[in-house]
């Protein structure tokens, strides 16, 4: 099998880290060579986060880049429109509606696009849009988009629900997990 | 048992597995999860050292001792433990000493984007280099080994990729080492003249035996293609990268010794093609060592370059003329660099030093970036601890001028690292210069590690904690006060009367990182959109909660921690 890739973006404290945990155990899970590559530091204080997830035969390179991503995974609209170039031309895009203003924004010195979500179909990509952050909400916890993300990414790739169940078993604190499942389902139905 | 490690965790399976039983280090990212994860095995004594020449010496000391030992740390790291490698080299070891140095290709979280192999060669230590985690593992295993049949401390080189990136591990049992005999030699261990000279001629001859070994060591690998269009040396991450750029295209001679390299595998190797391209991140040193040796239809820097990463997009850019296309938005997108966490304590005290106009001598740490905007208050940053010593040279050279309008801003972490040398040289030599110590009680930029003044050490046990203001009047500073940063008034008052004070002063600026499990935070506040007049005053603080939503000040409720500076600065009440 030719390697797939996906990309997962957003803002540092935003819990991309454990959304490509939980991939990464899915996909281990299935008999895939997997790599996942993460940045850790600087670009987790408040800045744009990126983790690449790698799957097939044999990986090699941890790192996607542009025109490589199967799927970009993206918790924040603006990091939707800044990871698009990553998108493969028949690439599916999974974004949260959430927005965050960056500093130049807070400052001033910038102005935060609108109309992303139509820009981007109009440039070609084909798009989920999902209110994880309000779904997150209805399962309990904000802090939940994340896992709401993996529901609407588990409705798009062909593994049985229990596998993303078990996932979440190993990679969720268990004091948060029965949170966690209900935001995952949430995702799941949303699509 | 198959897991997805990171290259760094799988380093820490491959320290447990090998019977390393001490562990000294200094977290630096991209290196700190090995020795994170290596203090979660009870056989394995692990901590965190001051700095990394500690931490290089107690892991020498523990290896003369008779145990396998590790010490791990950054790129920059390795410059301040090379005092003591530079003379290991010649010492030796009793049992395996194995030194981690993590460089950072592309700088995602580094002052500079050095090339850590110059030390490995100018230190005359042999240098081992995975590509991926279950490498990670293996090389550490034997790097032992290597360690103990040559005689020699060992490094291993990671790269973030290599360090950041989680791949599939096969764990297997540890191997319980027996401490091994300590026997007094001087003519090895004491390394004064008469016995180093005799130690020198033993690392000659070192070097000579492991260039022999990298000939034939199953850590550098030939994979021949019978399609291969062109040959490609290449080491670390690189190998990654070209075996997905171009596949069958290529055979390629993979260097897991990247120091000293060997002669007739790259002759042989380079001698079947027409073509050969060195893939190498940084510095063209296998290039230059090709040329060494009378290899010359070699490639590398010219078409690659000294700078950052080289990705497979790259490769198959530059030796393919290959491109992948892309969606493009013809759009403006704001960029979105790290900034201080809501209610990070350091906020107000920069929002002050700003305010104040004064000249800042800065660090390494999150503090760094109170030199972005809105604050814009840092006028230096050079490396561990030089913000003391640099504001020290400013005054010496601009005199009472600057004295009265300059400060340095220095992290606890940093502070003990190499920072207090230079507050020494501060009472020594008697400049009137006022420092900062940002104290928030933690290591902060790479993850929340413990460190001298924290109380805890690296396993999370209780341990003795340096005291601030007594060490900083031990050393000669007789004016040394605390503030709270949270408290805006109190935090500008102190700065100006230690400006304007007539010897050298310390302030602790003492709140701990917001981020901290145990610090409980107020409820968020609100801005009554009534009382708002939108003179952006709270917007100078720079805070990521903070932002103006049609001409007022709006606070973003999940992102507000309740710290208060904001409630402070604004003059209308509008806050609360």
């Amino acid at each position: 099998m030719e390697t797939k890739s996906i990309m997962i973006v957003g803002v540092g404290g935003q819990g991309s880290l454990l959304a490509s945990r939980i991939i990464g155990n899915v996909l281990l899970s299935q008999g895939y060579d997997v790599k996942v590559s993460e940045v850790h530091g600087m670009s987790q204080r408040g800045g744009s986060v990126v983790t690449y997830v790698k799957y097939g035969d044999k990986v090699y390179s941890p790192v996607v880049e542009k025109g490589e991503a199967d799927i970009v995974i993206s918790f924040e609209l603006l990091e939707s429109a800044r990871a698009l170039p990553y998108l493969k031309k028949d690439g599916h895009l999974i974004t949260s509606v959430q927005r965050i203003d960056p500093m130049p924004v807070i400052t001033g010195m910038a102005e935060y696009p609108e109309n992303l979500i139509e820009k981007m179909k109009s440039a070609g990509a084909d798009i989920t849009a999902v209110d994880a952050l309000s779904l997150a909400e209805q399962a309990g916890t904000s802090k939940a988009s994340n896992v709401v993300l993996m529901g609407v990414l588990a409705s798009k790739m062909d593994f049985p629900e229990e596998v993303w169940q078990n996932a979440l078993e190993q990679c969720v604190p268990s004091k948060f997990l029965e949170l966690n499942k209900k935001a995952f389902v949430l995702g799941l139905q949303n699509t | 048992m198959n897991k997805l490690m990171l290259g760094n965790e799988a380093f820490a399976r491959g320290l447990y597995e090998a019977g390393c039983k001490v562990v000294s280090s200094y977290p630096g990212t991209p290196s700190t999860e090995i020795t994170e994860e290596v203090a979660k095995y009870k056989e394995v004594y692990a901590e965190w050292a001051p700095n990394e020449k500690v931490a290089l010496e107690v892991a020498l000391g523990a290896s003369i001792a008779g145990a396998r030992s590790f010490c791990g740390m950054k790129h920059v790291g390795l410059n301040v433990a090379s005092d003591p490698l530079y003379t290991a080299s010649y010492s030796g070891v009793n049992a395996g000493l194995v030194i981690a140095v993590a460089d950072d290709q592309g700088m995602h979280s580094s002052q500079n984007e050095q090339d850590s192999r110059h030390h490995a060669i100018a230190s005359k230590v042999p240098m081992l280099e995975p590509s991926d985690s279950a490498e990670c593992k293996e090389f550490v295993k034997l790097a032992f080994e290597i360690s103990e049949n040559f005689d020699t401390p060992v490094i291993v080189r990671m790269s973030t990729r290599v360090a950041h990136s989680q791949s599939i591990v096969c764990t297997e049992e540890r191997n319980e080492m027996d401490l091994k005999e300590y026997v007094k030699n001087p003519q090895k261990y004491v390394m004064m003249p008469a016995y180093a000279k005799g130690r020198h001629v033993f690392v000659e001859e070192r070097t000579n035996k492991l260039t022999e070994y990298a000939e034939t060591s199953p850590l550098n690998r030939v994979e021949i293609s019978e399609k291969a269009e062109m040959g490609v040396i290449t080491n670390g991450a690189c190998y990654q990268y070209t075996k997905e750029a171009l596949g069958d295209k290529a055979s390629v001679l993979k260097l897991g010794i990247v120091n000293p390299l060997p002669v007739k595998l790259i002759q042989d190797f380079a001698s079947k093609y027409e073509k050969v391209y060195i893939i190498e991140e940084l510095d063209g040193i296998i290039e230059q060592h090709c040329r060494n040796i009378g290899v010359n239809n070699v490639q590398g820097k010219e078409i690659f370059g000294y700078i950052g990463e080289i990705p497979q997009s790259v490769i198959a850019e530059k030796l393919l003329s290959e491109t992948k296309e892309s969606i493009t938005l013809n759009e403006n997108i704001p960029v979105r660099p790290p900034v201080m966490c809501a209610g990070c304590p350091h906020r107000g005290l920069f929002y002050c030093l700003k305010k104040l106009g004064v000249t800042v001598s800065g660090d390494i740490g999150c503090y760094t970036l109170g030199a972005v905007a809105p604050l814009n208050a840092m006028d230096t940053t050079i490396c561990m601890g030089a913000s003391i010593s640099a504001l020290h040279g400013f005054n010496k050279a601009r005199g009472v001028e600057s004295e009265h309008k300059s400060v340095a801003v220095i992290g606890d972490s940093t502070f003990m690292h190499s920072g207090m040398t230079g507050l020494v040289n501060i009472a020594y030599n008697n400049s009137n210069s006022t420092v900062i110590i940002l104290d928030n009680s933690i290591t902060g930029m790479t993850g929340h590690q413990q460190n001298p003044t924290t109380g805890k050490n690296l396993k999370g046990d209780p341990a003795s904690a340096v005291n601030l203001e007594e060490l900083c009047k031990a050393i000669g500073i007789k004016r040394v006060r605390v503030v709270d940063p949270y408290c805006l008034a109190e935090t500008e008052k102190a700065i100006k009367e230690e400006l304007a004070s007539d010897e050298a002063s310390v302030i602790i600026s003492r709140r701990p990182c917001a981020l901290l499990k145990y610090v409980k935070h107020n409820p968020p506040f609100a801005v009554d959109s009534d009382k708002c007049v939108g003179c952006k005053a709270c917007m100078k603080l720079g805070c990521p909660a903070i932002s103006i939503k049609n001409k007022k000040a709006v606070i973003d409720h999940t992102q507000c921690v309740g710290c208060g500076i904001c409630q402070e600065q604004c003059k209308f009440n509008a806050i609360g």
